[in-house]
């Protein structure tokens, strides 16, 4: 067989067990640094806003949104599938990477998940103050009743409620069964004893017996196992949200794969963005090294080279099935007229920058790494506005053509998803160890081949 | 009990207990404290944590639970023999404001007028309706009118007015002053005889008529040229040739309801007819009536008389008339005069320009083409509009120099809808005794000594005669709701006639009506029989068709021809088709109904075509100032004619109620008054920038269907060659109609809708009439403007020339306008159904796609997946909320809501449910009856509300059922079926009766326009 070296040895620094846990412990046993606060602070007053802002919108109505009678869904749509597609990554890394046989992934995935769950969780708030009567959300929910009511399963929007829960509970537990070998070395470590009965609590009592690890090892193939097609689902599904509408622009087949991809390439850019945080903030550049960062832009190439061609192929069928809805919707309102800004904003950062990967030098740069990882997700969001609005606001009579613009309690509501975010991953970061320790002990020494 | 013991040890510790058990310590004391609690001091126990408990709790649930407001619902003690919970009952009356006459029926439930409907047994408005009759009553429980008495503007009892009133009329008459009624156009016999006995208690009073909107100088002329000081009958549904100048007849031009019935049979193309009138309109600002002309010909206000008088000398020329001298027309006549020619006594040429020369040459034109007698005849005299402008300038001038003793008002607003409202005010401060008999404490009222509150239509008796001969009469179908009293009441009162107005109209029909016909042995039958139909039509005595009297000509000699130049701008002041002549403006319903034309609401505005505002430098909501005293906001309005501009009236008051202050400005500021009439057409008006800007909103705000086939449309010689014309696509889609899923099964009814765009002019009595029947909130212009209206059937208006084929300047002046209603299409494979996740909007057996409101969370997905947009969402609490002041947020305004139909809450969908409730009730009735539905018995508010009967509902299972037969005829499709939505609703293609349609058509064109 042909076999070659693809990457040099994983963990750099020819470091020993103990140097592991101890750097990547180093983190919550030393004292937050300041900018932790000052970006908690940040997190904090973003994410109260947007309580604010959710909490006026119980309170008054949908109307303080900038929705209208033809433009029923806007940015809380919007923001819906976009944090989803980020959510996409930590299961994906884990997962695929798994699949895949790259070893790589062991000192990225335990961030990625987290950042999954939070994710996840921002993105299940929208679909929630979304509805007119929050209070009823409940109806929602196939429970038994004595009115014989019963959901509509239909519905993709049922098939999203259960999608989303399914894949928020398959995440958190899959993130969490991984976590149970290195919370107990956080609690053997600790000195307080408070803390130690917390992470003792936490770590379920692991005490790292072959026995242990025998059932650790198969429960986790088996949840990674189901958590797998789950990756696949939630986005197919959240898209046939689209899909299976009667609207021009929506009313596509190529929408699951294409979902499913676009999601995969924002979480991959958000999982840079944050490693590139991570390492250089707390000094983890041996675990996550540059060609680490390399191969997600490598990656990146692909996805986006696959988003490019779902783009074309749109335009391409639009044309093609000579439908004059989906000729105006593409020609007339996305790729000129009121949208085109917005939509070539989205070809621009998600289909023509991250070519720049092609050129080694560019990504080994962790500047321009950072700064194309945050303009795949601006893409990424302008997709969704694109997909979400433009069909809406002009459709099939052009009597009900509107525009559609977002109020303040709409953004604030985003930002607020945004603090959610930020002081979920802030809190990870000091309270659970950022790496699979016990993974990467397993591939300490070890390069890349298999 | 014995006890064993196997050590030292147990002995002691069986002694011990016994011990312990003989210390007698209750479990539970009566104080609740052990004695070791006592002596630790505690205070409280277990038992008081748990009273705590319990009462908090307790407390928590009944305070939480205060928010459901407990209501009684008290039945009768005596119940009255009529009213039974839940059933509706109807009562037969007239509407009739002083401007438009309507038959109705009036429904009632549980005592509250909730519903009006059109009679169907007048034969003037046969069931039809417009927007403002429909809106009426509203007007009944508008908090803005008058609710009780004023003397000097402080509030006072009707006792201290009678006395003070007849006080001052005694007076008055004794110093042999004038007495003058000023009064609207009054219709009622009853009233205008008790006018003649209040003439016989004081000699000294004069009648005077006031309309706002004048019809006067036609009276005139009709007075000149026929002999006639009335207004003659026009047939619009005999007329093949339908010539108009600036009369808006669908819309508000004498007897627009009726009109429009007439029309919409020359329109008709069911039932094999094949025949289309030809409808011209030549007009300087596009009207309803002008938006379903054949060929609309944009003219500046200072033309029409020139190509009237061109069309007169070709017309007399052939009849070897004398002909007057003019200038050459501005647009060929030739064409048109040699139709008319050739068509003797089946045309029709009306103006709406209150100018005598004008209407003496109309009429000599009708007379020269044989018309009098088919199209137009004078046995049936239109008897609405008597204000006459000399008098009531007159009346100002007196008032003015002290020559008038008193003023009794009766329906009327001069303060604010004269041309020269200050002088009309400062002659009444003149007046000693002036007496306001109007609704509301208005711009008029509120500066009269006396204000004696009328009673609303719906609280009152009456009579009418809208026409010689045809007869209704109006019944009160509430008590009155304030401490108001109805305008006859008072004056009989202040003439000193005993009994009540009811016993006089009785009185009156005993003594003039009841000979009248032969069928009623006693008058008490006769009398309840026209009661209960409302209305009673022996008809017009034979008369003599008048001749006209051409020394008119001589008489007017160069004044006739005398045609005045355009002088700068020339503006086009015109009627609302939403709040009238201004008497509707504190109607929250007509405010939010969007212009049929530029679907502007809460607004008027300075309309001006986008070519011409190019050439003035204005654009979209810059506010300018008119004739350098109306600031009003320029929208620009493809249609209007280059040169002129146009304002709607009825805007801009100020002592109307909450919802009409402030909203808009007032245009008769700009009217004139020129040759003893007022003037609605303005020459040589200036307009200057301010600078300011002021946002006016519209329900769409873009104009063309994308050449997409949403409202078909094609020529009659095409339709007359083939049926299908127009609508091929359609056919052919038929043959591919395939599915793979099963059908619905509707095996009792299946509810479809037709709607024919022949019949359909635009006229939104539709709109309001679904917003009475079904409870649509009022939501403000503010909402609006965010696009968020929230009426169940709504008018998609599109121009169809885009440009494209046609030049600039007839896509400006004279675009082709199509009216579209649309309302929930009920499609049996609906896309909004298979959405909702919670199944809130299931198909019913019947076809019908029903709304569970408590059901619906408000996801809004189903909105989104509706390619009609009919859905609407409740974004905000539109009711009990004062940021929502319309109709929705006080007890008054509320009890015109149907409780047939539920109240949405905040944060669900609601949408147009073909009228359930309609059907359920008569499938009810019928079942009661043992017996099948009979087709169109079920009618929607819609369909009932529509003067021209565009919109056909039934049963589409039933054979032979009209509705059916609508959805077979070749002229039908489904609105966007090639999404395979199976509309239970179909449109049945336009036929115009022109050459051409859309962008080919060239008869648009100025240079090519030769009618």
């Amino acid at each position: 067989m042909y076999n070659k070296e693809v990457r040099g040895i994983l963990i750099q620094g020819n470091k020993s067990y103990g140097d592991i846990t101890r750097e990547v412990l180093a983190s919550q046993e030393t004292k937050a640094p300041l900018w932790w606060y000052a970006a908690m602070f940040v997190g904090s007053v973003m994410f109260l806003a947007g309580i604010w802002a959710i909490g006026m919108t119980i309170y008054k109505g949908i109307g303080l949104w900038g929705n209208n009678n033809s433009v029923a869904w806007g940015w809380a749509i919007i923001n819906f599938v976009w944090w989803i597609g980020i959510g996409h990554a930590g299961t994906a890394f884990s997962i695929f990477l798994l699949v895949l046989r790259q070893k790589w992934r062991t000192s990225i995935n335990r961030a990625a998940e987290a950042m999954t769950v939070f994710a996840v969780l921002a993105a299940g708030l929208f679909p929630m103050i979304h509805m007119g009567r929050i209070w009823d959300a409940f109806f929602i929910f196939p429970y038994p009743n004595t009115r014989g009511l019963w959901v509509n399963y239909n519905s993709p929007l049922f098939w999203d409620v259960v999608a989303i829960s399914t894949y928020l509970f398959t995440s958190a537990a899959f993130w969490y069964l991984g976590m149970i070998p290195d919370l107990a070395t956080v609690r053997d470590r600790s000195k307080s004893k408070i803390k130690k009965q917390i992470y003792h609590l936490m770590s379920f009592g692991w005490v790292g017996s072959a026995k242990s690890w025998l059932r650790f090892e198969v429960t986790a193939v088996i949840v990674g196992g189901l958590a797998a097609p789950l990756v696949i689902a939630v986005h197919s599904i959240v898209s046939m949200d689209f899909a299976t509408s009667v609207f021009s622009g929506w009313h596509t087949t190529i929408f699951p794969p294409y979902f499913v991809v676009g999601a995969i390439f924002s979480g991959f850019a958000m999982v840079l963005t944050l490693m590139i945080i991570i390492r250089k903030e707390f000094k983890l550049q041996d675990f996550v090294t540059d060609s680490h960062l390399e191969a997600i832009g490598k990656i990146l190439i692909f996805v986006s080279l696959i988003m490019g061609s779902s783009y074309a192929t749109e335009i391409f069928i639009a044309w093609f099935s000579g439908s004059e809805g989906e000729m105006y919707t593409f020609f007339h309102n996305r790729i000129t007229g009121d949208y085109a800004v917005q939509f070539w904003t989205m070809v621009t950062c998600n289909a023509i920058i991250p070519q720049l990967f092609w050129f080694k030098k560019v990504r080994t740069n962790l500047t321009w790494l950072f700064i194309i990882s945050i303009i795949i997700n601006i893409g990424m969001w302008f997709e969704r506005f694109n997909i979400v609005i433009t069909s809406l606001s002009k459709d099939f009579l052009p009597a009900n053509w509107v525009e559609y613009h977002a109020t303040t309690t709409e953004v604030l509501i985003y930002l607020g998803t945004l603090g959610l975010f930020i002081v979920g991953v802030l809190l990870f970061m000091r309270f659970i160890p950022m790496m699979a320790m016990n993974e990467l002990k397993m591939v300490n020494k070890e390069t890349s081949r298999d | 009990m014995k006890k064993y013991w196997k050590s030292t040890e147990e002995l002691l510790e069986i002694k011990n207990q016994d011990q312990v058990r003989k210390v007698s310590e209750p479990e539970f004391s009566i104080d609740g404290l052990t004695k070791e609690e006592v002596k630790s001091g505690v205070k409280a126990n277990r038992r008081d944590f748990l009273k705590m408990l319990g009462f908090s709790v307790g407390y928590a649930a009944v305070a939480s639970s205060c928010e459901v407001p407990v209501r009684k619902a008290i039945p009768y003690l005596q119940k009255p023999e009529e009213v039974i919970p839940g059933v509706a009952n109807h009562y037969a009356s007239t509407f009739y404001d002083g401007h438009d006459y309507a038959g109705v029926v009036v429904k009632v439930r549980e005592g509250r007028p909730i519903k009006i409907e059109g009679n169907e047994l007048s034969s003037i408005t046969p069931g039809g309706t417009s927007a403002r009759v429909q809106a009426s009553v509203l007007s009944l429980y508008d908090g803005g009118r008058q609710q009780h008495p004023l003397k000097n503007g402080n509030k006072t009892d009707w006792a201290t007015i009678d006395k003070d009133v007849i006080a001052g009329l005694e007076k008055v008459a004794a110093a042999n002053e004038k007495i003058v009624i000023l009064s609207a156009s009054v219709i009622s016999p009853s009233t205008k005889k008790l006018f003649e006995d209040f003439k016989a208690k004081y000699p000294t009073t004069e009648i005077v008529y006031y309309d706002a909107i004048s019809y006067s100088a036609m009276r005139e002329a009709n007075k000149l040229t026929f002999g006639k000081d009335n207004i003659a009958s026009y047939h619009f549904d005999k007329a093949d040739i339908i010539v108009s100048f600036n009369a808006d007849f669908l819309g508000n031009w004498l007897s627009p309801i009726e009109f429009a019935a007439q029309y919409a049979k020359t329109r008709d193309l069911t039932n094999g007819r094949k025949k289309l009138s030809k409808h011209y309109q030549f007009e300087s600002y596009l009207s309803v009536t002008g938006s379903n002309a054949d060929k609309r010909i944009p003219i500046k206000p200072s033309d029409e008389k020139v190509i009237l008088l061109n069309l007169y000398n070709y017309i007399a020329a052939k009849s070897a008339m004398a002909t007057v001298k003019v200038k050459k027309s501005p647009v060929k006549i030739k064409n048109l005069a040699e139709e008319l020619l050739r068509n003797p006594s089946k045309s029709i040429i009306v103006s709406g320009t209150n100018d005598v020369y004008i209407q003496a040459v109309v009429n000599a034109i009708n007379f020269l083409l044989a018309n009098l007698g088919t199209t137009m005849e004078y046995e049936r005299e239109l008897l609405t509009k008597q204000g006459n402008d000399r008098d009531f300038e007159n009346l100002v001038k007196e008032m003015n120099s002290g020559k008038v003793g008193a003023l009794l008002m009766y329906n009327v607003n001069p303060a604010y809808d004269y041309y020269n409202g200050s002088k009309f005010v400062t002659g009444m401060k003149k007046v000693g005794l002036s007496v306001a008999m109007s609704q509301k404490n208005d711009e008029t009222a509120s500066l009269a000594g006396y204000v004696c509150p009328d009673n609303h239509f719906l609280e009152s008796w009456d009579d009418a005669e809208p026409y010689t001969g045809f007869y209704s009469l109006t019944q009160p179908t509430i008590r009155p709701l304030f401490d108001t009293r109805q305008a006859q009441a008072s004056l009989m009162k202040w003439a000193g006639i005993e009994g009540d107005y009811h016993s006089f109209i009785q009185k009156f029909w005993e003594e003039n009506l009841y000979g009248k016909q032969t069928e009623f042995l006693s008058f008490n039958d006769f009398w309840n029989h026209s009661l209960q139909r409302g209305v009673f039509e022996p008809g017009p005595e034979e008369k003599e068709c008048p001749v006209y009297d051409f020394t008119f000509f001589d008489r007017a000699g160069s004044k006739l021809g005398e045609v005045e130049k355009s002088n700068g701008i020339e503006a086009v002041l015109y009627e609302s088709i939403a709040v009238g002549a201004g008497n509707f403006a504190n109607n929250p319903w007509l405010q939010e109904l969007p212009d049929p034309i530029s679907k502007v609401v809460w607004d008027n505005y300075v309309a001006v075509n986008p070519k011409y505002a190019e050439e003035l430098g204005v654009e979209q909501n810059d506010v300018v100032k008119v004739n350098g005293k109306l600031e009003l906001p320029v929208f620009i309005q493809p249609g209007q004619p280059n040169g002129t501009i146009s304002i709607a009236l009825g805007y801009g008051r100020n002592k109307a109620g909450k919802v009409a202050d402030g909203t808009g400005k007032n245009a008769y500021v700009l009217s004139q008054l020129k040759n003893n009439s007022r003037q609605y057409l303005i020459n040589g008006v200036t307009i200057e920038k301010t600078g300011q800007t002021y946002e006016v909103v519209s329900t769409q705000t873009h104009h063309s269907m994308e050449g997409r086939r949403i409202i078909k449309e094609t020529t009659l010689s095409e339709y007359k060659k083939d049926p299908k014309a127009g609508n091929e696509d359609h056919h052919e889609l038929l043959e591919e109609l395939t599915t793979m899923y099963p059908k619905h099964e509707m095996p009792g009814a299946r509810w479809g809708l037709s709607v024919d765009f022949n019949k359909c002019i635009g006229c939104n009595a539709c709109i309001v009439a679904c917003q009475a029947e079904n409870n649509i909130a009022v939501i403000g212009k503010e909402e609006v403007k965010n696009r968020r209206i929230m009426h169940w059937i709504r008018l998609d208006r599109y121009f169809s020339t885009d440009g494209e084929g046609l030049n600039k300047d007839v896509e400006a002046e004279n675009p082709e306008v199509l009216h579209q209603p649309v309302m929930c299409q009920h499609g049996d494979n609906a896309p909004c159904e298979n959405v909702c996740p919670v199944a809130a909007t299931p198909h019913s057996k019947e076809g019908l796609n029903t709304m569970a409101y408590n059901r619906c969370i408000g996801t809004r997905y189903c909105m989104n997946n509706c390619p009609y947009r009919v859905r609407r969402f409740n974004w905000y609490r539109y009711v009990n909320n004062d940021e929502f002041d319309y109709n929705f947020n006080d007890d008054i305004s509320k009890m015109v809501l149907n409780p047939d139909v539920v109240v949405r809450e905040r944060g669900v969908v609601e949408k147009c449910s073909f009228c359930v409730q309609r059907i359920q009730e008569k499938k009810l009735v019928a079942k009661n009856e043992g017996r099948e539905l009979r087709d169109g018995e079920v009618q929607p508010a819609c369909v009932q509300a529509c003067p021209t009967k565009a919109l056909t509902f039934g049963d589409l299972n039933k054979e032979g059922s009209k509705v059916s037969g609508h959805f077979e005829d070749e002229r039908s499709y489904g609105l966007l079926e090639e999404l395979h939505t199976l509309p239970s609703v179909v449109y049945m293609t336009k036929v115009r009766n022109t050459k051409e349609t859309g962008n080919n058509n060239t008869e648009r064109v100025w240079d090519e326009f030769a009618p």
